[in-house]
């Protein structure tokens, strides 16, 4: 078997695995599915009277909503990932000469199904609470091109802080600041509307330019700049989070 | 069967400027248990990734089965198999099921994995457990399974690094016979334990590791004649022959109640030999005659000056 054949193999029997996983463990993909539910209502119907956005607040969070659901998804990757370090479950499938890239894109793709199932739900949900985004077709993809590239870049940071981190419960709390982090960008809240050290904040952290070209996509009036920006943002980190995760599969035993 | 299956020499590992293995030198025979007796945090888990390719050392040269590890990687991979310190089973997949992962990922056509992992079930008394996730299964049983993992791909030579720590009694006889049952069908394997008794009863060579040194290396019968406090103790009819034989060896103590002496010696059978000779050049009457070497605790404590207990903590 040449080496790309075996490696897909690999990645198929390191697939077939995360799958198990999360079908013995439900609780992981509802707790994914129904903790950013629970946040959106309280954001939409408790808090959202509060702030003056000139639009819909729900058409407001949404996109902030759909940002900060990935956060949800996370942990169990991050924890499934350092207790396959931290049990020698990784050092077992090295000495079999199993390839790193099946290894980490079995996770990979795991943990982007995983976040992006969820996030259907949370879209479903705003529909159900008076979404009305006013995109044209190519404007949902564009929308769906930034959300798949986030989905990407986050899991690959997870999978590599994962490998890294000292125990499984020291890698569950890695999505906690992926959870707050869009408190703290224009999410809920425009940033001009922010105090001043939090306005500066969340002018120059990823998840601003990020929800603002989703935002821009759904409603239908992108801006190409922010747009790159967004981009560019999640290319970098996703680039980060690889080299980041095949250093330490490598160098860890 | 006869070579080396695992040569490593000068082999040293240093995290900042913690010195982890400090020149180690090893050479296993094949087809022979090898023990690294040492207590925790003397390197062993080191020594085991470093010959495992899973590590790479600062410094020394590693050959196993043939294969350099450093250069050869995957020959050293195809030829080995590795059970770690903690079970690495997946817990939420059967014990069947972590089998067949194993199966799978050697890329064994489907029949054939079902197959090995059919029989390896057997052999280990899992037929049971078979469909049931390994998070259920005792700690004695995660062992065997985890062990069994290794053996699908029916290695060379076998790595088991404390395969026995933690479990009871039982559990711990019933790896013991797994282990026997694997060299006698031919493999290797190198062990590492924190039990004395362990390596006793298995290994054909025993190496003791402290603070990432060798300390001793031989057969457990070797190691025990190394270590001051052996002696051979000679009983005599009366007080007479009891007075000439102490004055003839003169390095001896003498219990004047017991009628007996007790001569130092290394336990070795030269020395036995001259011992007898200069009984005899002396017609002295020896009513009996035993050889007291001390046990494997005494040999750790004697080596290493701090006996067999864990000196630092993880
Ligand atoms: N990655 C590491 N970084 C720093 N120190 C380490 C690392 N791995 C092991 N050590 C240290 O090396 C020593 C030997 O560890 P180890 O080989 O695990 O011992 P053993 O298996 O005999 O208990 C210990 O003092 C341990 O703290
Ligand atoms: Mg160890």
């Amino acid at each position: 078997m040449n080496a790309i054949a075996a490696s897909l193999a690999d990645s198929a029997t390191m697939m077939r695995r995360n799958f198990r996983h999360t079908m013995r463990n439900p609780l992981t993909l509802l707790n994914a599915i129904i903790m950013p539910i629970f946040v959106m209502f309280l954001m939409v119907y408790v808090l959202g009277g509060a702030f003056s956005v000139g639009t819909d607040y729900v058409d407001y969070a949404t996109p902030g909503m759909i940002i900060m659901t990935i956060g949800y998804g996370i942990g169990p990757t991050a924890t499934g990932v350092n207790s396959d370090m931290t049990t020698g479950f990784i050092n077992r499938l090295r000495v079999m000469d199993v390839s790193r890239a099946a290894v980490l894109n079995a996770h990979v793709i795991a943990t982007m199904l995983r976040t992006l199932v969820a996030i259907a739900f949370i879209i479903g949900v705003a529909f159900l609470m008076g979404f009305s985004p006013s995109a044209s077709f190519p404007e949902w993809l564009g929308a769906i091109g930034i959300v798949v590239l986030t989905v990407l870049a986050i899991s690959w940071l997870t999978i590599a802080a994962g490998l890294a981190a000292k125990s499984p419960e020291s890698a569950g709390i890695l999505g906690v600041p992926l959870m707050l982090l869009p408190f703290l960008s224009s999410a809920f809240v425009p940033a001009d509307k922010m105090g001043p050290g939090a306005r500066q904040f969340a002018e120059y952290q990823p998840f601003t330019p990020i929800i603002e070209t989703l935002r821009g996509f759904l409603t239908g009036t992108p801006s190409t700049g922010t747009a790159l920006t967004a981009a560019a943002w999640c290319v970098g980190l996703a680039l980060i989070g690889y080299l980041w995760a095949r250093a330490t599969f490598t160098k860890r035993a | 069967m006869n070579g080396s299956a695992i040569v490593a020499s000068g082999l040293r590992k240093a995290y900042k400027d913690k010195i982890v293995l400090d020149g180690i030198d090893l050479d296993v025979q094949t087809g022979t248990i090898f023990a690294l007796l040492g207590p925790n945090g003397a390197g062993k888990t080191t020594t085991v990734n470093v010959l495992t390719t899973l590590l790479a050392p600062d410094a020394g040269k590693v050959v196993v089965a043939g294969h350099d590890v450093a250069t050869e990687t995957k020959a050293v991979r195809a030829a080995i198999g590795v059970t770690g310190q903690f079970a690495s089973v997946d817990d939420l997949l059967t014990g069947e099921e972590n089998l067949l992962m194993m199966a799978d990922l050697l890329h064994l056509p489907k029949a054939e994995g079902k197959r090995i992992a059919d029989r390896l079930l057997d052999r280990f008394d899992l037929v049971e457990a078979a469909s049931k996730p390994a998070a259920s299964y005792s700690g004695g049983m995660r062992r065997k399974l985890d062990l069994a993992m290794t053996l699908v791909g029916d290695p060379q030579i076998i790595f088991l690094d404390e395969p026995t720590t933690g479990l009871d009694p039982r559990s711990r006889r019933t790896m013991w016979e797994i282990i026997r049952e694997l060299v006698a069908d031919g493999t290797t394997i190198f062990l590492t334990t924190q039990y004395l008794e362990e390596a006793d009863e298995l290994a054909n060579r025993i190496a003791v590791l402290d603070q990432g040194r060798l300390v001793a290396e031989g057969t457990a019968d070797e190691l025990k004649r190394r270590v001051p406090g052996s002696h051979v103790r000679l009983r005599f009819t009366d007080r007479h022959e009891l007075d000439v034989a102490a004055r003839v060896l003169h390095e001896s103590t003498r219990d004047d109640e017991e009628l007996t002496l007790r001569v130092p010696g290394d336990g070795g059978v030269r020395s036995l030999r001259e011992l007898l000779d200069r009984l005899d050049a002396q017609s002295i009457e020896v009513e009996e005659l035993s050889v007291h070497t001390p046990d494997l605790d005494d040999v750790f404590l004697a080596l290493t000056g701090h006996g067999n207990k864990e000196i630092s903590a993880r």
